[in-house]
């Protein structure tokens, strides 16, 4: 079921397109926007419907910075890891969150709710050591407390 | 009396906010007078101008500041007259010119029966009715002496007659819209606030080279204005501006909407070709040009947004006419998206020719803070800086080129005295070499090299031989990159190297940043005579830096110190130095 739904998708995209010349970028842009992200089964399909070879696509996602392989996570965890937070175990912080998402950093854990990242220095040293997700940002944050803070946001995400 | 608007804001810096009870004396105002239905009122919350009390403007083009609440009646009764209150409206911005921008916030964008209000759509009708030929419309064009608004200021005409000249079944324009310097919005603004003008445009340019098809390439990051683009060119269709035999006149031409997908390098004429014929967008060597071999080796030609928006009115108002404005190499306007260090940011039109110091000053209203103006940076990434000393200069291409930086597409960075020189080529390099597409090694391995010596820099790791580097990678980029971008990448560090070469040695040699930015080169140091011991500084320090207690004062471990600058901030008596 699933697998024909996605084909009906692309296949409705590819004829939208159909014979304009050089429309892949359109295409792909097409498929973000009903995914989020261009999976890498639609892009098996899409080879197989156009007629090009996998690599010729992949190329060209990969040079855009626009387009994502993976799903972007519904919330972005972003782990400051500017020196006065690294000093305050910024680094303890980090292995806490791959542990409970199973992720590393760059990546989205498995039910898509959050994206792991770490940046340089969200200017805030006095409130070290800093998580900010999405637009809040959680200062002095300890070990201890991040389970509790991810379990807002999935209690959240279970509401609805 | 013609319908009005009037806006109002309290600029000042003083609370309460009055923009209320302004607003409200005017409405009872407008009632008393019975204007009511004819002058709308409305708050905004940026008005353009700042530190002026309360500030009125009646558009398109009074202004009144420092506004009393006694004044408003006067004011009123000269709207009512069409009359303006000289001593009250104490600039009228004449500095600047909309030719670009005229139907910018004019005109409802996503309307064609409100462009064509403004003389809309009347070029192409001139051009195909009156002009006739390809040939008078170039004509027109070399008279107006419009140069290309992306930024290497090359003759619109000339293009157009290279690409006509050549013999073909097939030609296409290209709108380049791939706007992505860091600080410029400037096409951004005209495919959003003016759409139907860059569609008018294209037909233009279509019809003098023989073309019968156009793509817009507009960054996928403007959402906007891809909507309003793609609704300018369907109202199009609908009114037979576009498709087969455009107003019966038997000229075909065809629209199509492509997305860029976030490659600054796509800017480049080549690369944005490659782009929209869906592949990597990697530039490849010139010539052949594409106005010989561009779009699936068709001829080619490639415009800016704001070149295009320019076409419309030279072929109405006749190319005499638009090259009375600018210098003698530089005709016309250009939009400038002035930010930084200045108090009134935003976007600025003026003619070619206005010096820099008119620019900031006059309309930019100055330095934010009081603080004094230590350079401008133009032309974003591929620019340079222009130091105070030459801030007289009047802008025009060759002028620019001078001076050692580029017109660009518009992007005017103001920077203060707190700005570092090495820390800005820092910046523009870390962009270039995120955006270098890799094919060319000059350009791939140079900027990498750049950014590496000037991180090392402002580090404090650097030597007096890492300079002379700096400048043989430089030349080699320009020289041998493929395409502009690596060709041009290295222009923020030779001109900050040309103009600041003292500031790169003070990095160097004494390990000090003048200007207090870049964080490895900080000491921070308690004045035992300011210090009033009161321990804060102790307090707020995450690092553990800071040692003694309210008896013996304080002391900073540099060593320890992560230049943080808490201590720097939290100290109320000044006690803290920063050097």
């Amino acid at each position: 079921m699933q697998e024909e739904k996605l084909s009906a998708d692309i296949e409705n995209i590819v004829k939208k397109w159909e014979g304009k010349k050089g429309s892949l970028i359109m295409i792909l842009h097409d498929i973000q926007n009903l995914y989020g992200y261009v999976p890498r089964s639609t892009s098996l399909q899409l080879s197989k419907y156009m007629d090009v070879p996998l690599a010729r696509i992949y190329e060209v996602i990969t040079f855009y910075h626009f387009f994502k392989l993976e799903p972007p996570g519904k919330h972005l965890v972003q782990v400051c890891m500017g020196t006065a937070c690294y000093l305050k175990g910024a680094s303890d912080l980090l292995l806490e969150l791959r542990n409970i998402l199973g992720v590393n950093e760059g990546c989205t854990s498995n039910d898509g709710l959050f994206h792991l990242e770490v940046v340089r220095c969200l200017g805030c040293c006095g409130l070290a050591p800093v998580v900010k997700i999405d637009e809040k940002v959680y200062s002095k944050v300890t070990k201890d407390r991040i389970a509790d803070i991810l379990a807002e946001y999935e209690e959240e995400a279970v509401a609805k | 009396m013609e319908n009005k608007i009037i806006y109002v804001r309290d600029t000042g810096l003083v609370s309460p906010d009055r923009t209320k009870d302004v607003h409200t004396l005017l409405l009872n105002g407008l009632r008393d007078r019975g204007m009511q239905a004819s002058v709308q009122a409305v708050r905004v919350s940026d008005i353009g101008v700042y530190n002026q009390g309360v500030v009125i403007k009646v558009l398109p083009d009074v202004t009144y500041f420092n506004v009393k609440d006694e004044d408003i009646g006067r004011i009123l009764d000269a709207i009512k007259q069409d009359k303006t209150i000289s001593e009250l409206a104490s600039r009228r911005e004449p500095k600047q010119l909309r030719v670009v921008l005229r139907n910018c916030g004019v005109i409802d964008p996503e309307s064609i029966e409100e462009y064509i209000a403004h003389d809309g759509y009347q070029a192409i009708k001139k051009v195909l009715f009156e002009f006739k030929t390809p040939d008078k419309t170039i004509d027109e064009m070399k008279k107006s002496g419009l140069r290309g608004r992306g930024g290497a200021g090359f003759p619109t005409w000339m293009k157009w007659i290279f690409a006509k000249q050549v013999a073909s079944d097939q030609k296409y324009v290209i709108c380049n819209g791939d706007e992505g310097d860091p600080g410029a919005y400037m096409d951004r603004s005209v495919l959003e606030g003016d759409p139907h003008s860059v569609v008018e445009g294209m037909m233009i340019a279509g019809f003098s080279i023989g073309a019968t098809k156009g793509y817009f390439y507009i960054r996928a990051e403007y959402p906007l204005a891809v909507e309003r683009v793609q609704k300018a060119i369907d109202q199009c269709y609908e009114a037979g501006l576009l498709g087969n035999n455009v107003l019966g006149s038997g000229f075909n031409f065809d629209l199509e909407v492509r997305l860029g997908a976030g490659a600054f390098v796509c800017g480049e004429e080549t690369a944005l070709i490659a782009s929209i014929e869906g592949r990597r967008g990697t530039p490849h060597p010139r010539p052949p040009y594409p106005s010989v071999k561009g779009l699936w080796d068709k001829p080619t030609v490639i415009n800016n947004v704001e070149t295009l928006a320019n076409v419309p009115y030279i072929i109405l108002k006749g190319g005499d006419e638009f090259a009375k404005v600018g210098t003698q190499t530089s005709k016309g306007t250009k939009v400038f998206a002035l930010t930084g260090k200045v108090k009134n940011s935003g976007l600025v039109e003026v003619p070619m020719g206005t010096s820099i110091r008119e620019i900031v000053f006059d309309i930019g209203g100055g330095i934010l803070n009081n603080k004094n103006i230590k350079a401008v940076q133009s032309g974003g990434p591929s620019g340079g800086v222009i130091p105070k000393d030459y801030i007289d200069t009047p802008v025009d291409y060759e002028n620019l080129q001078k001076l050692g930086s580029i017109m660009g597409s518009g992007g005017m960075i103001v920077m203060d005295e707190d700005d570092c020189m090495v820390d800005i080529a820092c910046f523009y390099q870390r962009f270039c070499y995120d955006e270098s597409c890799g094919k060319c090694s000059p350009c791939r391995i140079g900027t990498t090299q750049m950014l590496n010596t000037l991180c090392k820099i402002t580090e404090g790791l650097g030597e007096l031989s890492d300079l002379d580097n700096l400048r043989r990678i430089a030349q080699a980029m320009q020289r041998a990159a493929l395409c502009g971008l690596g060709q041009t990448a290295p222009n923020p560090v030779i001109s900050t190297l040309r103009y600041y070469e003292d500031e790169y040695k003070a990095h160097i040699i004494d390990k000090k940043c003048p200007s207090k930015k870049c964080r490895n080169l900080l000491t921070y140091k308690v004045i035992s005579e300011k210090c009033k011991k009161c321990g804060l500084c102790l307090k707020n320090c995450e690092a553990k830096a800071i040692t003694g207690n309210k008896d013996d004062g304080y002391i900073i471990d540099m060593n320890k110190c992560i230049r943080c600058g808490r201590c720097f901030e939290v100290c109320k008596f000044k006690a803290v130095s920063k050097e």
